[in-house]
């Protein structure tokens, strides 16, 4: 029974994404969107929190949203998975239920 | 939705004549706007025309009025860059005017 | 300029694209540009994220409005303070950002930079030389 959890919030504005990771269950995913996209990528100062806390979840981030920001792929850290709409479309579809943290 | 009419193709435009799809524009239409705005279009009108497309497709606005004038000063001349000849080849406002003709949003600014 | 000009600081500390801040805060630097007004901006925390260069938005279906910070020199706006720990915060360098220039009307219209990278203590002190202070 997994759960997809959205995050559309910065993690240097809001503690959303933080908080978000220490609730998850072994198993969920952690779809990064809008600006939760800035939580994905490496060397910033909050990359070593997200990867410690996300160990146990699949991550992923809207390379839309990405796109949008001027983000390239390259900068997205490690065990961070890039997925479209598309790709998030299905993931809504095939999970058991969607949590949007707002 | 008030619309001009090209050709027999409808174009719509807002309560005050700024055509609401950016994409819709065609030199035709803008003849057509022109003519709705009681202004014939010559080569030095066309210039300007161009000169804001080119501006808008550059940098996502439409200058101000100022701004504009002072960036014709500078790439065709001080004959055609000044207040007063800008003013004659658009009366109602050289910005204002001249972007609804080409098919651009009210410049940033005018109200 | 007459004695009536006041000193505009437009302080930007939001992404862009999540919420509409950033693109209403250039609108009105447009605006009080327009009016002769002396405007500069800062950008700090997330407010960086402003300037990033290759922003793309066909996939979101949202206007990008990064171009339009080049125009700014137009309107006479010629200092964009971005606060270095910010960037730093970030992994951002100078490079990440859109190159913005001016041209200098006192210097034969030479292009020179419009960014200034800022300490998070000059950035302090330069909000305090202001007459108003504006928060996006």
């Amino acid at each position: 029974m997994a759960t997809l959890h959205t995050v559309n919030k910065s993690p240097f504005q809001t503690q959303t994404l933080l908080s978000c990771l220490s609730h998850v269950q072994a198993g969920d995913s952690v779809l990064m969107i809008e600006d939760g996209v800035y939580g994905a990528m490496g060397s910033t100062t909050l990359a070593d929190a997200v990867a410690g806390l996300g160990g146990q979840v699949n991550l992923f981030v809207l390379g839309e949203d990405l796109a949008a920001r001027g983000i390239d792929a390259g900068r997205v850290a490690d065990g961070i998975t890039k997925i479209d709409m598309d790709g998030f479309v299905d993931m809504v579809a095939s999970t058991d239920r969607t949590q949007s943290w707002l | 939705m008030a619309a001009y009419d090209v050709n027999g193709t409808a174009v719509e435009h807002d309560e005050e004549g700024y055509i609401t799809n950016l994409s819709d524009w065609t030199p035709e239409l803008a003849d057509v706007i022109a003519k709705a705005e009681e202004i014939e279009m010559d080569d030095e009108r066309w210039a300007v025309v161009n000169f804001l497309r080119e501006y808008y497709e550059e940098y996502q606005i439409a200058p101000a009025v100022r701004v504009l004038i002072k960036a014709i000063k500078k790439s065709m001349g001080p004959e055609v860059g000044n207040n007063k000849y800008m003013y004659e080849l658009f009366p109602y406002g050289p910005a204002k005017q001249a972007c609804k003709i080409a098919g651009l949003p009210k410049p940033t600014g005018c109200v | 300029m007459s004695e009536d000009v006041k000193k505009f600081l437009y302080v930007n500390r939001k992404a862009p694209y999540g919420t509409i801040y950033a693109q209403e805060s250039l609108e009105v630097v447009l605006i009080g540009a327009a009016f002769d007004q002396d405007v500069e901006m800062a950008f700090l925390d997330d407010g960086v994220f402003q300037l990033t260069k290759n922003q793309d938005t066909k996939g979101v279906g949202l206007k990008n409005f990064s171009p339009t910070f080049r125009a700014l020199g137009d309107y006479e706006v010629t200092k964009l303070y971005v606060e270095q720990e910010s960037l730093d915060e970030r992994g951002l360098t100078l490079d990440d950002l859109q190159d913005i220039q001016y041209e200098d009307e006192d210097d034969d219209w030479a292009e020179k930079p419009s960014i200034r990278v800022v300490s998070r203590a000059e950035m302090g002190k330069i909000m305090a030389n202001q007459d108003v202070v504006l928060s996006f």
